[in-house]
């Protein structure tokens, strides 16, 4: 099977030296939604316009359902581009026209006729939520709104790619549970494989099924999102989903609960494979050891547990020792005794 | 002699007329010359849709050598090549030529200084959808900056009014040259302020009709 996506080693360097994207191969299946995360600067916005050709790469080659689209030069690249849609954080819909125009434009650069196009703009604006919003113009709409004009306007000619630029970064958080909701739709219901860059973790656990974690232009770590959220191997992965993990304790908290609870203190991770409270009551009655739970939380990721949970052991330090040891979890030790 | 008001309002408008008449050609011309030079300009920058940087410094230098001059001084500069276009030196049609010259290089610069204030990420947002560099400018460029356009042309409506006295001062006709011939020459004040006041009047009303057809145009 072809990915609908692929990159294959590919660098961006621009006038002046700076590698902006530097040697990323990366491939997106067909039906799937991927995304890329890193901070601002990290290459992010450049690789997704490697894949429409808006910027060519410097090296490697990117590949559409197979195709090698890397050398393709600006003029033949242009039919390509109606196969793939792409938003943008700032919506960038044309202010001097309505939306149904906005809907239509990509449609009539398409060629189609006027009335088919027109049928084409409705029913699209009618599955993004916005019927019988056509008549208006981008600045009387909200924010979400306005992105929902820019998901149809992507979709209008219905590509097989969706690409998002940060397209929820500017939106408030109800906003962007709504718009991610409907890019679930656009996914779903009508099959389009999306490829998506953000910052925001939220948008990754929510919708993605790949990520790959991007820095200095290069790719740190990629998997499958739970894998990648329950076992990051990168620093920059682990900060990434940290953040996303409230329940884990950051140094200053951690100090804050030793001032409180006098006993001592481990974290368990809760993952799928490693259910944190599972043996632990036999444990502890084993060793004569009590326990309180001082902080935590699970939640989930792609509908599978994760989180964790720090309990103060209270006990002779012989029988809490013991108790560490038995529960195994890799690191604790050393963690604990910091 | 001063002028006998009985049978001096014809004259005014008349010479009204032939202003009018001046600034609207001369406007029309020059918005489509202006149009041109300015999305070349535009097209060309580095970076732009279709860089040039050859073209770009050529007409850029173009537009710096022309703006600068005076434009009494660049009617007689230009007189020989009005005679060579136009076929006389003298008369209304003979000062639309340099005026046409003259505002087709500002008209130029508002142009390119509009374009360049419509947002990047909406040239992006059209090449994404696979649009061509022409149809980028026509399509998406010169209807966002329909608004601040509208505005930069009745700015230049305004100056063809003033450089049409001008013009009408070294034989070109209308206002000016009545204010000249009839109020200067012969120290006729109520000439003077006739045509002063016919002037003002002019400008309020390209002014109006500008802030009128902006506003449509933006939506405010």
């Amino acid at each position: 099977m072809t990915a609908a996506v692929e990159l294959r080693d590919v660098a961006k360097e621009f006038p002046g030296g700076a590698r902006a994207v530097d040697g990323v191969s990366l491939s997106v299946e067909a039906g799937t939604v991927f995304g890329v995360v890193g901070h601002s600067g990290a290459g992010k916005s450049t690789l997704l316009r490697l894949v429409n050709g808006l910027e060519e790469p410097t090296s490697g080659s990117v590949l559409l359902d197979g195709q090698d689209i890397s050398a393709l030069g600006e003029r033949r690249l242009r039919p390509l581009r109606r196969e793939i849609g792409m938003i943008f954080q700032q919506f960038n819909l044309f202010r001097s026209r309505t939306v149904l125009g906005n809907v239509l434009y990509p449609l009539r650069l398409a060629g189609m006729g006027r009335a088919a196009a027109r049928a084409r703009a409705e029913e699209t604006l009618e599955f993004v939520g916005l019927a019988g919003h056509g008549g208006r113009y981008p600045e009387q709409l909200s924010g979400g709104q306005r992105q929902r004009v820019g998901i149809a306007r992507a979709l209008a000619t219905r590509p097989k790619v969706l690409l998002c630029d940060e397209a929820t970064s500017a939106l408030d958080p109800q906003t962007t549970g709504e718009v991610l909701a409907l890019l679930g739709r656009v996914n779903r219901e009508l099959g389009v494989t999306i490829l998506l860059i953000t910052h925001e973790m939220e948008v990754v656990r929510t919708l993605c099924d790949r990520v790959a974690v991007m820095e200095d232009g290069k790719v740190v770590e990629s998997g499958e999102v739970y894998e990648v959220f329950a076992r990051p191997r990168h620093a920059t992965t682990a900060a990434f989903v940290r953040s996303e993990r409230h329940s884990e304790p950051d140094a200053p908290l951690m100090e804050r609960l030793r001032s409180r609870h006098p006993g001592r203190l481990v974290t368990l991770p809760v993952t799928d494979g490693s259910p944190a409270l599972e043996g632990l009551s036999e444990l502890l009655q084993l060793h004569g050891v009590d326990f309180a739970l001082v902080h935590g939380g699970v939640g989930e990721v792609r509908g599978r547990p994760l989180g964790s949970v720090t309990l103060e052991l209270r006990g002779r330090p012989a029988a809490v020792e013991a108790v560490v040891a038995g529960l195994r979890v890799p690191g604790l030790a050393e963690a604990g005794a910091r | 002699m001063k002028a006998d008001w009985s049978t001096f309002w014809p004259k005014v408008l008349d010479a009204t007329g032939e202003t009018v008449y001046m600034v609207l050609i001369t406007l029309a011309l020059s918005t489509v010359g202006g149009l041109a030079v300015g999305l070349t300009l535009y097209a060309t920058r580095k970076g732009g849709v279709l860089p040039s940087r050859f073209v770009h410094a050529v007409l850029g230098t173009l537009i710096n050598i022309i703006r600068p001059v005076p434009f009494i001084i660049a009617i007689v500069a230009l007189a020989p090549v009005t005679r060579g276009v136009v076929g006389t030196m003298i008369g209304t049609n003979a000062a639309i030529f340099p005026m046409t010259v003259v505002a087709t290089f500002g008209v130029a610069r508002i142009v390119e200084s509009n374009l360049l204030a419509v947002e990047p990420g909406v040239i992006e947002a059209a090449r994404s959808m696979g649009a061509g560099p022409l149809r980028i400018l026509l399509t998406v460029l010169v209807p966002e900056a329909l608004g601040p356009l509208v505005l930069g042309l009745t700015f230049m409506l305004v100056a063809l009014i003033d450089f049409s006295a001008v013009a009408g001062t070294v034989g070109g006709g209308g206002v000016g040259n009545l204010a000249m011939t009839y109020g200067y020459l012969r120290f006729d004040t109520s000439v003077m302020v006739v045509t002063v006041l016919v002037l003002i009047a002019l400008v309020q009303s390209a002014q109006l009709l500008g802030n009128l057809v902006s506003r449509k145009v933006l939506r405010r």
